[in-house]
């Protein structure tokens, strides 16, 4: 690589990395306006905006320039920055129910149009499970296996859309999957928990396919990082995707306890 | 939860969660103990096929998501009394002693996902390793038979 294109690199990623902050912090900040708007009618529960900050903190951490510029030099530091970005700063954004915040704060004509909108079918068919597990997953099978990931090292555009494509496709996904929205449209409880298992083991797989033959390739590094990151993405994904079966597992224990207090259909 | 009278015990529900937990308690010692402290178990074996890496994926996603659902399961019984007492250790150890044997004979040895140790006479090893299984399952056997005659040792 030249000293002009490195130089090139450096101010992308710069770059990129102050408008991410920036969207992150109007993002934060759209939110407390909301919750305290909403405030003076009925309280919006602390911990949904506890983690809401989190999930910015999270998200702002996996953009800060020292981390961009050591995941690119370094294979390990990139996992850290994909687990950051696309797994576990989805749990905060999604579980603190943006969405929900927003209905509440609409008058109701624009709450009644959004709900419209996403019960438009393209909106339907992108929120689906399936089609996010293959967003998400796919992705990832797509970018580790084949020449992407090298391809993206030395094309900042292509660099800068992955990291995007990281925070949407993972929201997307945990969204799909788990998430405290209302969503009337959504698949039921078995279709969510067996896509969810269906995607944790195929992750699983990637994890130990990229350890097993020394996947992504053509990026120079030695095994043994490779080794480590795919082993970091094995285990700590693990955990990510463990907090949403335990948030599938929460609903459906709240679903039996109203059955059951209804007094009927437990057996 | 309030619930006015106690539920009749449900022995089915009750060994159902215990097993899902024995499986994923057996598991998690395998993954903690033999693979990251004592790294007798490796990542991966060396020379694995996709297809067995696969299937190491999937049984490892497998173990996550019953160890979860059958926490669950256990505490949604707690919520309206209906754990059966006697029930809980015997699916516990049938749930470790199944995976145990299992993971013996059909990982380490028929699929060769991974050896218990990669020492020679590995098969000294093998035998206390799906002996160990073998010695949970018939413990959680006898329990279970205790329990169907009204002999458990817990009745809380």
């Amino acid at each position: 690589m030249t000293a002009h294109a490195t130089q090139h690199d450096a101010m992308t990623m710069g770059s990129t990395s102050m408008v991410a902050l920036l969207l992150i912090a109007l993002l934060w900040l759209a939110y407390m306006a909301g919750t305290r708007r909403l405030h003076r009618q009925k309280p919006w529960p602390w911990w949904r905006t506890l983690l809401f900050t989190l999930g910015c903190m999270t998200l702002a951490a996996g953009f800060v320039p020292a981390l961009m510029h050591a995941a690119h030099q370094d294979v390990r530091w990139h996992m850290v920055q994909h687990l950051l970005l696309g797994m576990f700063a989805p749990l905060g954004l999604v579980f603190a129910a943006p969405m929900t915040l927003l209905l509440r704060n609409l008058p109701t004509e624009g709450a009644r149009g959004l709900v419209r909108f996403l019960g438009t079918w393209p909106v339907r068919v992108l929120t689906h499970p399936i089609t996010a597990a293959l967003l998400d997953i796919g992705g990832m099978y797509l970018l580790y296996m084949t020449p992407l990931y090298a391809h993206s090292l030395v094309t900042p555009w292509l660099s800068t859309f992955l990291h995007l494509h990281f925070v949407v496709s993972g929201t997307l996904f945990t969204w799909a999957i788990a998430g405290p929205d209302p969503a009337p449209h959504r698949p039921g409880w078995r279709m969510r928990m067996g896509v969810l298992f269906v995607a944790m083991a195929a992750h699983a797989t990637l994890g130990k396919l990229l350890y097993a033959f020394n996947f992504p390739r053509g990026t120079g590094a030695d095994p043994e990082e490779l080794h480590q990151a795919a082993m970091w993405m094995y285990y700590w994904g693990d955990l990510a995707e463990a907090t949403l079966v335990v948030a599938l597992m929460l609903a459906w224990l709240r679903r039996r306890r109203r059955l059951s207090a209804s007094g009927g259909g437990v057996g | 939860m309030a619930v006015s009278s106690p539920a009749a015990p449900d022995v089915r529900r009750t060994m159902i969660a215990a097993i899902l937990l024995g499986i994923g308690f057996m598991a998690a010692i395998d993954e903690i103990i033999f693979h990251q402290v004592l790294a007798w178990h490796h990542f991966i074996d060396t020379g694995s096929s996709a297809l067995a890496l696969a299937s190491d994926g999937l049984l490892h996603t497998m173990e996550l998501v019953l160890f979860i659902v059958g926490a669950f399961m256990m505490i949604e019984l707690h919520g309206r009394a209906a754990q059966a007492p006697g029930y809980r250790g015997p699916g516990f150890l049938l749930g470790m002693g199944g995976f145990q044997t299992f993971d013996g004979i059909v990982d380490h040895k028929i699929l060769g996902l991974h050896q218990v140790r990669y020492v020679e006479h590995v098969w000294l090893y093998d035998i206390a390793w799906i002996g160990a299984g073998l010695i949970m399952l018939a413990i959680g056997w006898t329990l279970l038979k205790r329990a169907r005659q009204g002999k458990a040792m817990s009745q809380h």
